[in-house]
């Protein structure tokens, strides 16, 4: 590919994803869609981390679905190192994705149990038809992850939630990609055990340069890896921007409202800051409401809320976020 | 210090596996004194929630319990299931995190709530029924007459929660166990939930145990906090005391693992905590710990009085001296 190197490596602009729910006999009722992201763009540079965070149904892990065309966007563009992935034919997609990845939430569920690790590692090999010497490759990727030669023999109930979850990772990393979406991988994991993953993901993008979508709900997690973060709420991007940027000075009134009800591992600290308190929860995605759609839980909507939905727009800190009334 | 309202000693739980005993807890002492909040805190597989599974004679009979739980001066350990069902949702309550499965699907929820009145008091049905819809009020369920008429699934994760806490409220307890309650929300319900739950400690006078993994939630409601670790108690004290100077190895690891500042590495605890089938001797942390000597590993060292806390780590005064 001949794009210079400044050009973003994945470029998403206007992506919507819907789904359509079953209607239902009896009540008669019509079929429903879901809009589970709604006009979502963003670019992810060369060797940089995205973090994706937002609450369930925000719908960070369909975005990250659709990045990878795991599942099929309804509208909008995916741009991987400039070419448009809707437009590519089975072959081609299966090409294009020895360079994107994914390492999923559940290593018990993302890891066949009648294979050994080192089968599961050397699969994506197989599946791309690469030739040479699995078993070496198999060994430098437990390596990597800090695993040794001697587990690829094993099967996944030999490990523990930790190092299976580094399995997933040497096998995510069999293809050298040159992005991985990373969709909740430490969640599963023990705080104690989580900073080894937390720093293995840092040491493996000093390492080998690669990109990541790190797609977590928990924000201190994700200040920790992110150069970047976008914090999503039933389906829209409401603010995206620098990590310092987003968490020292939030502009939108969700930012600051989820930065402030993340509990701080420090009594004096945490019981002497004033908190936001929000007032319900995430409306439904196939009603959303009209104008802005945090409006609803927002303590300075106004009537303009209602009527005119915000644009993402410029800061003083240099992030986006999509409100009429911005924090400053 | 006065009496406490629950009070277990040497609890010790021991399944029956196919593959040989697995001790989760190892003889732990816990004071729960009335109208506090109390945190137990420790990592999965800790013995945390199975400690209280057992004093509320919840566990499977593959568990052997030892020990004693005294509630209130009654003996809990050892109880016929009928006594027990006459303590449980009376004088002693608990919530889980998931609230689904805590709610019966197929009964509106005001008539579950009616159900757990009636079953303990002579209580009228529309008497009952009326404090039902008190209930729901009080931890915040708006339009509560109109939603007690309702199922669980036409409320959201976090209204469930709610529900789920009038219903172990009903009946006023002593102790509410709180099994990791806000786990499955996300913050901004946690934090509303946790609210509902300070709300009814101050309001009832209901103590409360936080069983957590965490260590925020502990600091934002706890006052003292119970670290677990490998089925035994490794520190306790006060909640200040504990996150500013924490004297076990165990709960310096964890508090170094955690990602706060967004800047540098993050310190995680080397290896993984010990097979319960075949635990190690003396003290379970010694394999993980950059501390351990050969004493360590004699006996299972017990919680001693250091600084304000109290350390199950035989070198606790002098490591806290180093920093």
């Amino acid at each position: 590919m001949s794009s210079p190197t400044t050009s973003p490596l994945l470029s998403v602009r206007h992506l919507v994803k819907e789904f359509q729910m079953k209607a239902m006999r009896k009540s008669g009722r019509k079929k429903r869609i879901v809009q589970a992201v709604t006009d979502v763009s963003f670019d992810v540079h060369r060797g940089e981390t995205l973090g994706l965070v937002g609450e369930s149904g925000s719908g960070k892990t369909t975005v990250g679905r659709c990045v990878l065309r795991l599942i099929e966007p309804t509208a909008g563009q995916v741009a991987f190192d400039g070419v448009d992935l809707a437009q590519l034919k089975f072959e081609e997609l299966r090409q294009v994705r020895r360079k994107m990845q994914i390492v999923f939430q559940d290593p018990y569920a993302s890891l066949d149990p009648k294979m050994t690790v080192g089968a599961s590692i050397a699969e994506p090999l197989v599946v791309q038809g690469i030739d040479g010497n699995h078993e070496e490759k198999v060994v430098s990727l437990l390596e990597l992850v800090g695993l040794s030669a001697d587990h690829a023999r094993r099967f996944p109930h030999e490990f523990s939630g930790g190092q299976r979850q580094r399995v997933g990772v040497a096998r995510a990393l069999a293809l050298d990609p040159a992005l991985i979406v990373l969709d909740e991988p430490v969640s599963a994991l023990d705080v104690s055990i989580q900073a080894g993953v937390v720093n293995l993901f840092g040491d493996l993008q000093q390492r080998l340069g690669m990109s990541y979508i790190f797609i977590a709900h928990d924000l201190s997690v994700i200040r920790h890896i992110a150069d970047r973060v976008a914090v999503m709420y039933l389906g829209k991007i409401v603010e995206i921007g620098p990590a310092a940027a987003v968490y020292e000075h939030p502009t939108h009134p969700y930012t600051k409202a989820l930065l402030s009800a993340v509990p701080l591992p420090n009594p004096r600290v945490e019981r002497a800051r004033s908190r936001i308190m929000l007032e319900g929860e995430i409306p439904s995605p196939i009603n959303p409401p009209s104008g802005c759609r945090f409006r609803t839980r927002c303590w300075k909507a106004t009537e303009l809320c209602t009527m005119q939905e915000p644009v993402l727009e410029i800061r003083a800190h240099g992030q986006l976020s999509a409100c009429h009334h911005p924090e400053v | 210090m006065p009496t406490p309202i629950l009070e277990i000693r040497n609890l010790q739980v021991t399944f029956n596996t196919p593959v040989g005993p697995l001790v989760a807890v190892r003889g732990v002492d816990i004071d729960v004194h009335a109208g506090e909040m109390l945190a137990v805190v420790g990592e999965s597989g800790s013995g945390k929630s199975v400690s209280f599974l057992a004093a509320m004679g919840l566990l499977p009979r593959s568990a052997t319990v030892t020990g004693s739980a005294l509630l209130d001066g009654q003996q809990l350990v050892g109880m016929t299931p009928k006594q027990m069902r006459s303590v449980r949702g009376r004088l002693m309550s608990m919530i889980f995190q998931d609230p689904l499965s805590a709610l019966n699907p197929v009964h509106r929820v005001g008539a579950q709530i009616t159900e757990m009145l009636r079953a303990h008091t002579k209580m009228s049905e529309r008497a009952a029924n009326a404090r039902a819809v008190e209930l729901l009020e009080i931890v915040g369920i708006p339009q509560p007459g109109d939603r007690a008429m309702q199922y669980p699934h036409e409320f959201s994760g976090g209204m469930r929660q709610r529900v789920v806490i009038a219903m172990a409220i009903a009946n006023s307890p002593k102790v509410l166990i709180a099994d990791e309650p806000t786990t499955a929300l996300d913050v901004t319900v946690q934090a509303q939930i946790l609210e509902v739950i300070q709300r009814v400690q101050v309001q009832f006078g209901t103590a409360v145990v936080l069983i957590t993994h965490d260590l925020g939630v502990v600091a934002r409601v706890c006052e003292r906090v119970n670290v677990m670790y490998a089925g035994c108690f490794v520190e306790r004290g006060n909640v200040h005391g504990i996150f500013e100077q924490p004297t076990h190895p165990y709960t310096r690891g964890l508090l170094a693992s955690l990602p706060q500042t967004g800047v540098g590495r993050l310190v995680p605890i080397a290896g993984f905590p010990p097979n319960m089938l075949r635990p190690p001797s003396g003290c379970a942390f010694r394999a993980r710990c950059d501390h351990a000597v050969e004493a360590c590993g004699s006996a299972i060292p017990p919680l001693v009085p250091v600084g304000e806390s109290e350390s199950a780590c035989i070198r606790a005064s002098e490591l806290m001296g180093r920093k």
